[in-house]
């Protein structure tokens, strides 16, 4: 459903937006000339079919050729695809890893120091735009102490068609910057996400009835409490998971991170529509992955769903 | 009247606001902002787009703390056009704040309305309108902005796109703020709707676009201004973003985020302060409006005590 | 010696406008097997009372002064780590909702195994075996496959129960129950209060039972404590404080019980409460808005009258409709309201009888039957304008004081929205005025037009219902639940308040209530429902003396024995005793 509704849209900016034959012809192309590509494009076709030959052209991978490069759109995401995932996946691993504990610490410690210098810290960190906390990091670890790379992913190994950074030191060093970057914000909204949610959850009955039965704080708090609150994270985190995708647009441009938003970015400079209606369909599916494994996690961790299921 | 300024005296809002200086420095913080950068042509030291007024002899001067190059003209220095850092910050600012409210109160009417619709007409309706804010919501507001934008630079010839680029990013960042406003009120409307008092004005007689103006729509607009100023923060940082990517608006007419992005190619060479002053005015400003909103969550959200 | 001692406990709870005292010098003693009811309207301190003794106060609030002893052993004095090791091991609690009293995401097994094993230093496999043997005694059915199903899977009366079980898992001398009825229905109400009183007895253990519900008191306690905004006013066996009560306080809570044996003319006036009010000057109805002429065609039959009403309502949406699951809410319903009369429907929550009422308010649609309104079919009208005109004469009361009304007008637009609906005046002085008499005779003071509806009590709220209500000079008015949310004193009140609106106006009424002994008092006939069908229709005093169907016997031998309750000063109409 969502794929479809994207693939619409793609569709539609592929086909309606700028005309595709003067993107792909010179000036002094004639009239006749063009009316063959026309015809040979299946433009003329009536719109459905030219909808349904989109969709199933973009089911095989096959987008067209960019118009800047002169290449397969596919050729030029898969080799741009590896790069991204890697700053996400790192990038996503640092926020979850970090804000989850952050957020159950400034949620059951509300008056201590530590959670106020947290929440601060988090509105700071909600405050500063992506590409400014870059620009700093530049600023001060590249160009003032020039500890880390400023741009780029260093050397990168191919390991069959995926080329990796992590196998060399310098890649890792690239890494770090954009990474730390990519993850602070994402990292205080899932802070502020568990530590409402927590909250919320230690002012029901249940838990004042736990306590009233006088179980353990740490019983309370991690086996009946925590678990409660990671039914609405879950699918909160999943939602991030896939911003992070998409904010990487913003990363990668600061530090010319040669990835898919880097792509994408030039190409609505130069309005390469093929690049920009594949990078769509492409955000599209990951985002369908990881709604799919978010319903998964849900499944398991809640009852009420497991067993609703069961009994229909 | 006198009556309203003493129960407002007496609120547990005032109460909280005079009890945290945090929130009231972010209240003067973001007051000095939005003043001077409202009232920038009359305050501000140098007209920045007037070329007669700008001498490429002062190009580039650091601010005047550093004794040797320092001009006193211009207190945190000038770019590379020789322009008065402090004052395309305050023009800047100005930029950024309208594109900030506009979009805020675009979205937040398309989204209130749309939430009450959703909340109050029949299942169809609901899950069609639902249905769209997911798919929405699947997708950061800052792609979305990135596509509307775009999309209107393909369609449009460059030199027209510089002139209606305000107006364009408005849009943009309105359209992709929508669904926060939509699904809220869609909640508290469907908790209202429920209630008792909908139910006797129903029994009364009265046609639903009466109801829902007049009995719901009060009754749900509290949380929509928590939500309206927090996003007045997200979407002066979006507006940023995209001006920073290039996609915003051009450097004729330059935000704080144009500010940044033409200051940091001069990153390397040395001159920080063109690209830093921009950047901590952006902060100062998001931070403040952040903070407010916050505060104010908190302090009207009753459960979380 | 005692279980549980209380002395001189005064509970505060610090605030900016001032310290509220919610508990001020109370001194309490339980005896081993004994229940001890704590009774008092809300904002009384009872349930403070409770989180006090085991220190669950909500902050701020804090015990500033008195000792609490446990089996002779002072205990408010410990230190947090040890009052926590008293809660479950020696002392119980049991609150109020089954429905969020228990973790939904941990099987009834995980959660009783671990409090369990927590404070019996019990092995897993005697700790399961203790949960089976505690879900048997607490009467669940098959414990061992029960055990290992989730909340969610629980009726809300079998919750209660695993809740029970809960609070008694490490054999506690101290239960403290904090109205651990007031969320269910009756007959499960009944059960559950049997099994308190059961284990207590069984297990010689001290019960605290806090409710503001007499029944419920008159039921199981062996003695009363009756609060009264944060003091004890009166102390003693449940026979003498309901039967011969001495303080004035008592005294009038009492005589504002309905009650199932008799039938008053009008509840006494309850002048130790506060907000008791009745209209200071008495009305010439005749000048009065409410008093003026009406001009309805004259009527030959019945005022309303329904046949064959049904209603269904799709609990599991598919896109095929043999695939949808419905519940009938109403089933065939047929019954008739004479002019000035008021009909009764009783029922439990779930019946349909509040789906009728807003049935025949056009709030929902039926799927087949009619209403016939003076002569007039209203399911056969489509057009909302043709509706109108029906909608002014009849007009509804609703049972939630707090939703009923909008919290963002003042008092005068939400009187005066009825009448500028149906453009019944000619110019806002006029409204004005209007509004001004409604006001006066349901009893508000003539300022309270200017005021929003936070400014006002729950009793108060529900006037200014009453008087919308009544705004478009009604004839038919429905009155669902109208006091189920109000204290007794309160209910009293607005009770008194409609009878006499009954009377001057002789309005014709449908009153909606689960509560027998309040039907009792206002209806000169009754219909019983049951899961949407009307189960027998009867005159009140023929039900209650001798009812015919059997849920209607059922429900009437769950009513509370009040036989002992203080008959001194009541205003009788009738009464019967052949109660059983």
């Amino acid at each position: 459903m969502v794929m479809l509704a994207v693939a619409f849209i793609a569709f539609s900016l592929f086909r309606y937006v700028g005309n595709p034959i003067n993107n792909m012809v010179g000036q002094d192309t004639s009239i006749a000339e063009r009316e063959e590509i026309r015809k040979q494009l299946g433009l003329d076709d009536p719109f459905f079919v030219q909808f349904g030959n989109f969709v199933i052209d973009a089911v095989h991978g096959e987008f067209g050729s960019s118009y800047r490069h002169r290449r397969p759109v596919s050729d030029l995401l898969a080799e741009r695809l590896p790069a991204t995932l890697e700053l996400s996946f790192f990038s996503g691993m640092i926020a979850l890893f970090i804000g989850i504990p952050m957020g159950i610490y400034t949620a059951l410690n509300r008056k201590s120091v530590l959670s106020k210098i947290f929440m601060t810290l988090s509105l700071i960190g909600v405050s500063l735009p992506t590409f400014l906390i870059g620009i700093l990091f530049i600023l001060f670890f590249g160009v003032i102490l020039q500890w880390l790379p400023t741009f780029g992913r260093g050397e990168v190994v191919q390991v069959g068609w995926w080329s990796t950074g992590l196998l060399t030191i310098s890649g890792w060093k690239a890494l770090i910057m954009p990474a730390v970057t990519l993850a602070l914000f994402q990292m205080t909204l899932i802070m502020r996400l568990v530590r409402a949610e927590m909250l919320e959850v230690l002012q029901t009955d249940f838990i004042k009835f736990a306590r009233a039965r006088g179980l353990p704080t740490r019983s309370v708090h991690f086996r009946h409490a925590l678990k409660n609150t990671l039914v609405p994270v879950i699918t909160i985190t999943g939602l991030q998971f896939g911003s992070i995708i998409a904010f990487a647009i913003i990363t990668e441009s600061v530090f010319q991170w040669p990835g898919m938003g880097l792509l994408f970015i030039q190409a609505i400079h130069e309005v390469d529509i093929p690049v920009m209606a594949a990078y769509l369909v492409m955000i599209a599916l990951f985002f369908v992955v990881i709604n799919l494994i978010v319903d998964i996690l849900y499944f398991f961790v809640d009852p009420r769903l497991r067993v609703d299921r069961a009994a229909v | 009247m006198k009556n309203t300024i003493a129960r407002a005296a007496d609120s547990d809002l005032w109460y909280s606001f005079r009890r945290s200086p945090i929130v009231m420095i972010s209240a003067v913080i973001t007051l000095v902002i939005v003043s001077t950068s409202l009232l920038a042509p009359w305050v501000a030291p140098h007209d920045p787009f007037n070329l007669v007024s700008i001498d490429l002899m002062d190009a580039s001067l650091p601010p005047v703390w550093y004794a040797d190059l320092g001009d006193s003209r211009f207190l945190l220095g000038t770019d590379d056009q020789g322009r008065d850092i402090l004052s395309t910050i305050l023009y800047g600012s100005r930029i950024s704040l309208i594109i900030g409210m506009a979009s805020v109160t675009f979205s937040l009417i398309l989204g209130v309305a749309l939430g009450l619709v959703s909340g109050y007409g029949g299942p169809k309706v609901d899950a069609f309108i639902m249905r769209i804010a997911d798919i929405q919501l699947s997708f950061p507001a800052i792609l979305i902005a990135l596509l509307i934008d775009g999309v209107a630079r393909s369609i449009l010839p460059r030199d027209m796109h510089d002139q209606v680029a305000v107006y364009v990013l408005i849009f943009a960042i309105g359209i992709s703020g929508w669904v926060q406003y939509a699904r809220t009120v869609r909640g508290s409307t469907m908790v209202e709707k429920s209630k008792e008092y909908v139910q006797a004005a129903q029994v009364i007689g009265v046609r639903p676009i009466a109801i829902l103006w007049r009995h719901i729509l009060p009754n749900v607009m509290g949380p929509v201004l928590v939500i309206g100023a927090i996003h007045l923060a997200i979407a002066i940082i979006t507006e940023a973003t995209l001006s920073f990517l290039g996609v915003g608006l051009p450097p004729t007419t330059p935000s704080l985020g144009t500010l940044i992005r033409v200051g940091n190619d001069y990153l390397f060479s040395g001159e920080w302060w063109i690209t830093i002053f921009p950047g901590i005015a952006l902060v100062l400003l998001a931070l403040s409006v952040n903070l407010l909103g916050d505060w104010l969550r908190d302090t009207l959200n009753p459960k979380i005590q | 010696m005692y279980q549980l001692t209380i002395k001189h406990m005064r509970i505060d709870f610090p605030g900016r406008h001032g310290t509220l005292v919610a508990v001020d010098d109370v001194a309490l003693n339980l005896a081993p097997g004994e229940i001890l009811g704590i009774v008092g309207e809300s904002g009384a301190g009872k349930s403070t009372i409770g989180n006090g003794v085991v220190d669950l106060l909500e902050p701020p609030g804090r015990m500033s002064e008195g000792e609490i002893f446990l089996q002779g052993q002072r205990i408010d004095n410990l230190e947090e780590n040890k009052i926590r090791r008293l809660r479950g091991r020696r002392i119980g609690m049991i609150f109020q909702d089954p429905q969020t009293s228990l973790d939904p995401l941990q099987t009834i097994e995980q959660q009783l195994v671990e409090t369990i094993c927590y404070h019996l230093k019990l092995n897993r496999r005697e700790a399961f075996q203790r949960t089976i043997d505690l879900l048997e005694q607490v009467g669940i059915p098959d414990p061992a496959i029960m055990v290992k199903l989730y909340p969610h899977q629980f009726s809300g009366g079998m919750r209660q129960r695993v809740v029970i079980a809960l609070a008694l898992c490490a054999e506690p001398d101290v239960i403290i129950a904090d109205e651990p009825t007031t969320a269910l229905d009756v007959s499960i109400q009944a059960q559950i209060l049997d099994l308190l009183k059961k284990l207590c007895r069984e297990k010689q253990v001290g019960m605290m039972l806090i409710t503001h519900d007499m029944g419920v008191i008159a039921e199981v306690c062996d003695r009363v404590a009756v609060m009264y905004r944060g003091k004890l006013v009166e102390e003693g066996s449940t026979a003498k404080i309901l039967g011969d009560p001495d303080h004035p306080y008592t005294q009038s809570l009492i005589s504002a019980v309905p009650r199932p044996d008799v039938r008053l003319h009008r509840f006494p006036l309850v002048t130790n409460i506060e907000e008791a009010q009745e209209p200071q000057v008495t009305l010439d109805i005749s000048t009065h808005w409410l008093g003026k002429e009406r001009s309805y065609a004259k009527l030959d039959g019945p005022l309303l009258s329904l046949e064959n009403l049904c209603m269904r309502f799709v609990t599991k949406t598919a896109i095929f409709k043999r695939n949808r699951i419905y519940l009938d809410a109403v089933n065939n319903v047929s019954f008739t309201i004479e002019k000035g009369e008021v009909f009764g429907l009783v029922g439990e929550s779930g019946s349909g009888k509040s789906t009728v009422a807003r049935l025949i308010t056009g709030l929902y649609k039926a799927v087949s039957g009619r209403v016939l309104f003076a002569g007039t079919d209203l399911t056969a009208i489509n057009r909302k304008r043709d509706l109108d005109p029906f909608r002014r004469q009849m007009q509804m009361i609703f049972q939630d004081p707090f939703s009923s009304l909008n919290g963002r007008m003042r008092v005068l637009d939400i009187v005066a929205e009825p009448i500028r609906f149906h453009k019944l005046a000619e110019s806002k002085r006029e409204v004005r005025e209007i509004v001004r008499d409604l006001i006066d005779q349901v009893g508000l003071e003539g300022n309270s037009l200017k005021r929003y509806p936070h400014e006002f009590s729950g009793g108060q709220r529900q006037r200014i219902s009453i008087a919308r209500a009544l705004a478009t000079r009604p004839r038919f008015l429905i009155c669902d639940e109208p006091t189920s949310a109000l204290d007794v004193s309160i209910q009293a009140q607005i009770l008194n308040l409609l009878k006499d609106l009954q009377d001057q106006l002789s309005l014709t009424m449908l009153f909606i209530s689960h509560d027998l002994p309040v039907i009792r008092q206002m209806c000169d006939r009754v219909g019983v429902m049951k899961s949407g069908k009307l189960c027998e229709v009867a005159d009140t005093e023929k039900l209650f003396i001798d009812p015919q169907h059997d849920y209607t016997k059922h429900l009437l031998g769950l009513m509370p024995k009040f036989d002992m309750l203080s008959l001194k000063g009541l205003d009788m109409e009738s009464s019967s005793s052949q109660l059983f």
